[in-house]
């Protein structure tokens, strides 16, 4: 509904450029762990700690390009869901580290 | 040619049970009748215009509850079929991967295929008429979710006439649910119907938090808004966290079947139990974002029918919002028995039994809320009665469960299966009933018929606990779920037989709900007043069935139960009436790009179903050619002129 009130143009979702930048840094972010680990290049530490530089680096890229979390009238909603966002993710990094490291045999 | 032709037939469709072909027969007979009445009554472009192509919520959460509700009859014939089996022992009416697929099969419908839609039925039909809102923030987008939920949920039926079912457990756990264990198509019609749904539930998700937070009539503070538009909310922000977890896992899963990846291998550096860390970590959110709404439901109705505000709104809004965080850090109950540290499980069984808290809570402001009302005992009232005595059983049955070193008797054995139906059938299914019978008349104009409801509803409430009772003590018994049969010197012959009993007790109860319906089209009581319950909030001041633009002129909200203040200050002669000023109306247009766009989905699910990537190349390029359709379509709103408006109102015996 309300696409006439939405579209009026008073303000504008990023511009073709924003969204091309965007589009090819997450696809370079995406195919750098894939080289690294089809080619096992790194040892396996080192890949992993890329693997995980590439992760946050495409969340950040996701947000700021597709998401357009700098915009918006009403920063607060944003910067609620972003905290309870960041809040599971880091649930699901860390607490399936902690059940599953103790599995290390 | 033939040969190959005989042999692709002999593996492409399911063979050599007669229960099988017994299904197809009817499956094809069915479709025959289906077309043959559309054809003969010209009802095709009726079809495609007033339905396929909606984008009405109203008309949306109809087809949902239709889907749902064919689901629950598909779900308790699978559930019929195992109750059969096990009503005596050494029974060789299944045998056991026949039974493996059905408990798979009965699991996955009944939450995702059942519960789901039941739960988005009651979202659409009443969510924007509760705000004073026209329709969702993103019409185009709900029906998209329908479709796409719609597709995936036929993807995932067909699979028991094409291909064959899948047969590892609701959840799928691995190494069973590769590659090397179950190598037919099963598991991957498990993964595609899910995927395609999911998708669809995501969005719908996004759809309802926006609708909330932007639509509601002016003057709705969100401190003033009915409390099953705040159940919504909270499942919804569950559904947006935890619908991408599923996602990621099972294309995971994917990735292990189909091109040889080793995320939940035994080998290869790969581990089965972070599958179950992941899945549940959807899992345990998702019983609350199915539960959450009923405890909404339940709201609204103990609040009309006691004729009182509900009791403790505000704690009732923290319990919700409260459970929406907390259901995130339970999951790992579900596999104490695996093998973690001891800090893990104290942390687990901790938090666990913290959720139960807020429940508790909303609990006493049910029963505090009835306290001294003026209570009429209908049909939506008495599911709401009935779900609480066994919700608070199925609630203390799970919280013995998440004592952790209990947990070690108890775990998957008859208990637990008795505990988890407790709270999905007593609170999830009891709810959503209660709901349809209490929002029906808004949407279908007239009210269920109370006798035959009561009839449906004994059937079911004694059906229950003549089922699953006998079950918790099956469990202490030595029981252990997914067991296909037994022989008679375990002992356990007699409570099965009760617990079959009483299976079909609620299938006689659904059947008398099916005639409810049948009956009450036909001979229904109308309801011509808009608000046949003496309701308080918005969806109960424009009349039955709702028009298709909700309301004519948009409320002005200054109290919370609005409408309830509006009938009292009318009572009191203290109500100032303003002169409505009608406008044109803006509404969004039909697209049938919804419906396309699934269909192809079907195709790429199917195509990797069986492997035959060339099909799901197609698929994806017709989604895209649908997307791209869309992006270039403008011409997608229009305005209802004055004149329709109050043409639409007066024939419903309005004058505005
Ligand atoms: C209507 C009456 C119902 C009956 C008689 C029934 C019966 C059963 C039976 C016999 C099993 C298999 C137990 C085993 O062998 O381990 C089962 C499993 C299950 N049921 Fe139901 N059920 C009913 C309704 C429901 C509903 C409404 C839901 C969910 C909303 C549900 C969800 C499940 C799940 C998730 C499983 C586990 C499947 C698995 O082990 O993978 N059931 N049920
Ligand atoms: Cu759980």
């Amino acid at each position: 509904m309300a696409q006439h009130q939405n579209h009026g143009g008073h303000h504008s979702h990023g511009s073709m450029k924003e969204y091309v930048i965007g589009f090819i840094l997450s696809i370079v972010l995406t195919i750098i762990p894939l080289v690294l680990v089809m080619n096992s290049i790194l040892s396996k530490t080192a890949t992993m700690i890329t693997i995980l530089v590439m992760a946050v680096l495409q969340f950040v890229v996701q947000l700021v390009f597709f998401m357009h979390i700098r915009e918006g009238e009403k920063p607060r909603y944003n910067v609620q869901t972003l905290i309870l966002g960041l809040v599971i993710v880091f649930t699901i990094v860390a607490g399936s580290l902690w059940i599953m490291l103790f599995n290390k045999y | 040619m033939w040969e190959n032709i005989k042999d692709f037939a002999s593996t492409f469709f399911v063979t050599g049970d007669p229960l099988i072909y017994g299904a197809d027969v009817s499956i094809v007979l069915s479709i025959i009748a289906i077309v043959f009445v559309l054809t003969k009554y010209k009802k095709w472009g009726w079809l495609w215009r007033e339905w396929l192509t909606t984008v009405d919520h109203k008309r949306i959460g109809i087809m949902y509850l239709i889907a749902s509700l064919l689901m629950l009859f598909r779900g308790g014939v699978d559930a019929l079929l195992m109750r059969l089996q096990l009503a005596f022992p050494n029974v060789e009416f299944l045998n056991s991967e026949h039974y493996n697929a059905i408990f798979t099969t009965h699991g996955t419908i009944m939450i995702l295929f059942m519960a789901m839609p039941m739960m988005f039925a009651l979202f659409n039909m009443v969510v924007p008429l509760q705000l004073g809102a026209r329709d969702v923030a993103y019409p185009f987008l709900n029906a998209l979710s329908f479709w796409l939920f719609m597709l995936g949920a036929m993807l995932f039926n067909i699979s028991f006439v094409i291909g064959g079912s899948p047969d590892a457990g609701w959840l799928s756990y691995p190494p069973l649910s590769q590659n090397e264990f179950s190598p037919g198509p099963g598991q991957n019609f498990y993964i595609w119907g899910i995927q395609i749904s999911g998708i669809g539930s995501l969005a719908t998700g996004i759809n309802f938090i926006v609708t909330i937070l932007k639509m509601r009539a002016p003057g709705m503070k969100l401190s003033k808004m009915p409390l099953f538009s705040w159940s919504v909310l909270s499942s919804c922000i569950m559904i947006i966290f935890a619908f991408p977890i599923l996602t990621v896992t099972l294309a995971l899963l994917f990735l292990d079947r189909f091109a040889g990846a080793h995320f939940f291998t035994m080998d290869g550096g790969g581990n089965p139990m972070m599958y179950l860390n992941l899945i549940w970590m959807w899992g345990h959110p998702e019983v609350y974002i199915v539960v959450v709404p009923a405890f909404g439901i339940f709201s609204e109705i103990v609040a009309t029918f006691s004729r009182k505000k509900i009791f403790g709104y505000k704690s009732m809004v923290w319990a919700m919002m409260i459970i929406a965080v907390v259901s995130f850090f339970t999951w790992a109950h579900h596999f104490f028995t695996m093998g973690t540290s001891a800090s893990v499980i104290a942390f687990f069984a901790i938090s666990t039994m913290i959720v139960g808290i807020p429940t508790g809570v909303k609990v006493f402001n049910w029963l505090f809320t009835m306290y001294r009302g003026r209570i009429s005992f209908k049909q939506p009232m008495l599911w709401t009665i009935a779900f609480i005595p066994c919700f608070v059983i199925g609630g203390a049955t799970g919280v013995m469960l998440a004592v952790a070193p209990a947990d070690y008797q108890y775990h998957n054995s008859y208990f637990l299966v008795a505990h988890f139906h407790q709270v999905l059938i007593g609170g999830v299914v009891f709810g959503y009933l209660a709901g349809i019978y209490y929002w029906w008349p808004k949407l279908f104009g007239f009210k269920l018929d109370e006798k035959l409801g009561k009839w449906g509803f004994w059937f079911w409430n004694i059906g229950f606990y003549v089922c699953f009772m006998p079950q918790y003590a099956l469990g202490f018994m030595g029981m252990t779920r997914r067991y296909y049969t037994y022989g008679w010197d375990r002992g356990w012959a007699d409570l099965n037989l009760v617990s079959t009993v009483g299976a079909f007790l609620m299938g006689i109860g659904f059947i008398f709900q099916v005639w409810q319906i049948a009956y009450s089209i036909k001979n229904g009581e109308r309801d011509t007043t808009g608000d046949p319950w003496n309701g308080r909030t918005l969806e109960w001041s424009i009349p039955s069935p709702a028009p298709f633009y909700n309301f004519a002129v948009v409320p002005q909200v200054k109290e919370m139960d609005d409408w309830w203040a509006t009938k009292e200050a009318k009572a009191n002669g203290t109500y100032k009436e303003e002169p409505a000023k009608l406008e044109p109306i803006h509404m969004p247009k039909n697209s049938g790009i919804p419906f396309i766009m699934a269909n192809f989905w079907f195709l790429v699910g199917f195509g990797f179903t069986f492997g035959w990537v060339w099909m799901a190349v197609i698929g994806f390029i017709g989604v895209f050619a649908c997307m791209w359709a869309r992006s270039f379509q403008y011409d997608t709103d229009y305005y209802v002129p004055v004149e329709e408006v109050r043409r639409t109102e007066a024939s419903l015996g309005r004058v505005v």
